[in-house]
């Protein structure tokens, strides 16, 4: 397949700047049943983000009596992709996304709060289109918020890349498919703390370093997102019912 | 236990009079297994990974019709530690393999469309990384072998529908050497190549592949974090040690 020149004049196919984030929307509680949920549209990815417990570590002999142990299923519907139909059931590149998002919840979340308890967060990619581990997790942490887990921080996620000499923000798909590098990271924002970082391609140490500056200039958005949207239910209640308790 | 290890570690010592940055002693062997295409054994220490190479008649990706595939996976065998157990491959096995995979691929390790056979028929590269014994590091340990099996494999023909395995003189075409540099990080402190005992009280974990030129692969593992100057000074030892690392690698498959 021919490879499609992804940037003409300083600009990405769908029209962003390098630097450019897609558009991102977040809703919180869409799942009733659910300790803390989250509806994210991040460009074209659609993901839900779901949160059960603490509750009683199952089986017992997993529990931990030190702190809560966390389980992660990340998870991609099999019509979520344009490609055909997707297999049911975990793949190999599931369980390490699932594996590498458990990792940056074990860090966040204050676990040790909870002894012998389990906290499930279940991220389901409903439409794929580039950045879902980066998507799921920033919905993930949403969805943690809104449920009241203690957290120290509410980490966010997104990916850098690189087209020929140009590091660009938050790839598509179809930039994935043919960029020349791509590397998700996930950040609390409060110290900068690197939760998560992967990368494949080829990056020289100045492109790795500006790729970094870009996650943690797009990070400064995608927080300010994240908040306003764990805010907002609280906020229309204001507006409804303010007045009567002034 | 895990305490004194701890407190040695913080107060910058290490087991064998080790340096942070310094690696065990690494042994390279190849051509071990006669069965196999290539194969490689490699000890870091105690740790001690074996690589076989297999290659097979496949179809290509639908994507990538003219190049030939790579199929990494990796097997804990219990065999190697008591803690490893039989059963499906684990997130721990699956990431092993994938973050080998991604190193081997970002850096165009093998000369994909050298697989090529006619339409519809390339050669599928099995990468198969078998942890005989376990003692910290898998990562560096599974892709120097990788990558010294590879050099040394020899291609099958394809011939009248058949392939033919037998007296074969035609390596597997190999652009590029791509190592990697496996990192713990235990209190605040960082230490290259961790044994198993400092990989049972790490909090964090980063490996970075490189080619010397570019960074070809990074992956972090487990619940710690790390500061931007840490990941920078990682990353700057890591090229650092390539050359050391690829010149074990030549040595191997002269």
């Amino acid at each position: 397949m021919e490879k499609p020149q992804l940037i003409v004049n300083g600009l990405r196919l769908d029209g962003r700047k390098p630097d450019e984030l897609r558009p991102i929307k977040i809703e919180t509680d869409i799942i009733k049943n659910a300790s803390g949920s989250a509806y994210m549209e991040w460009g074209n990815n659609k993901v839900i983000a779901a949160v059960y417990g603490p509750k009683e570590a199952l089986p017992k002999h997993t529990g931990d009596p030190e702190k809560a142990i966390i389980k992660c299923v990340y998870s991609m519907t099999p019509f979520s992709s344009l490609e055909e139909h997707g297999r049911s059931g975990p793949n190999r590149r599931a369980i390490e996304i699932s594996k590498v998002t458990k990792e940056v919840f074990e860090n966040i979340i204050l676990v040790e709060n909870f002894p012998r308890s389990e906290i499930d967060i279940f991220i389901e990619i409903l439409q794929a289109d580039g950045g879902t581990r980066a998507a799921g997790i920033t919905a993930a942490a949403v969805a943690l918020a809104t449920s009241g887990i203690p957290m120290r921080d509410i980490p966010y996620a997104v990916s850098a890349g690189r087209v020929g000499d140009t590091v660009i923000i938050d790839l598509n798909k179809l930039e994935d498919n043919y960029s020349d590098a791509d590397m998700p990271v996930a950040i609390a924002p409060r110290n900068n703390e690197i939760l998560l970082m992967q990368m494949d391609g080829g990056l020289t140490r100045e492109q790795f370093k500006k790729a970094l500056e870009m996650i943690k200039n797009a990070g400064k958005v995608i927080t300010k997102i994240q908040r306003e949207a764990i805010k907002k239910p609280y906020e229309d209640l204001i507006n409804k019912y303010g007045a009567k308790y002034e | 236990m895990n305490d004194y290890l701890k407190e040695l570690i913080s107060s910058g010592l290490r087991s064998h009079d080790r340096g942070n940055f310094d690696y065990r002693e690494i042994k390279i062997k190849s051509d071990v297994i006669k069965t196999a295409e290539g194969s490689a054994d490699v000890s870091i220490g105690d740790t001690r990974v074996l690589v076989g190479i297999k290659l097979d008649v496949d179809e290509p990706m639908p994507d990538k019709p003219d190049e030939g595939n790579l199929i990494t996976s990796a097997e804990l065998l219990p065999l190697a530690s008591p803690d490893f157990e039989p059963g499906p491959p684990n997130p721990e096995s699956i990431e092993l393999a994938r973050v080998v995979d991604r190193a081997l691929r970002s850096a165009e390790a093998i000369d994909m469309k050298s697989l090529f056979i006619e339409e519809n028929k390339v050669w599928s590269v099995f990468v198969d990384i078998y942890v005989l014994n376990y003692d910290g590091n898998l990562f560096d340990a599974s892709l120097l072998a990788a990558m010294t099996a590879l050099m040394k494999t020899k291609k099958p023909i394809y011939k009248d529908n058949k392939v033919i395995r037998e007296n074969l003189n035609e390596y597997l075409k190999v652009n590029n050497i791509v190592v990697s540099t496996t990192f713990a990080k235990i209190g605040d402190i960082l230490i290259l190549d961790p044994t198993g005992e400092e990989e049972s009280i790490m909090n964090a974990r980063y490996t970075i592949a490189n080619d010397g030129n570019n960074i070809r692969a990074i992956q972090k593992g487990l619940y710690g974090s790390f500061k931007e100057e840490e990941i920078d000074n990682m990353v700057e030892i890591s090229f650092k040690k390539y050359n050391e690392l690829k010149l074990l690698i030549e040595n191997a498959t002269k």
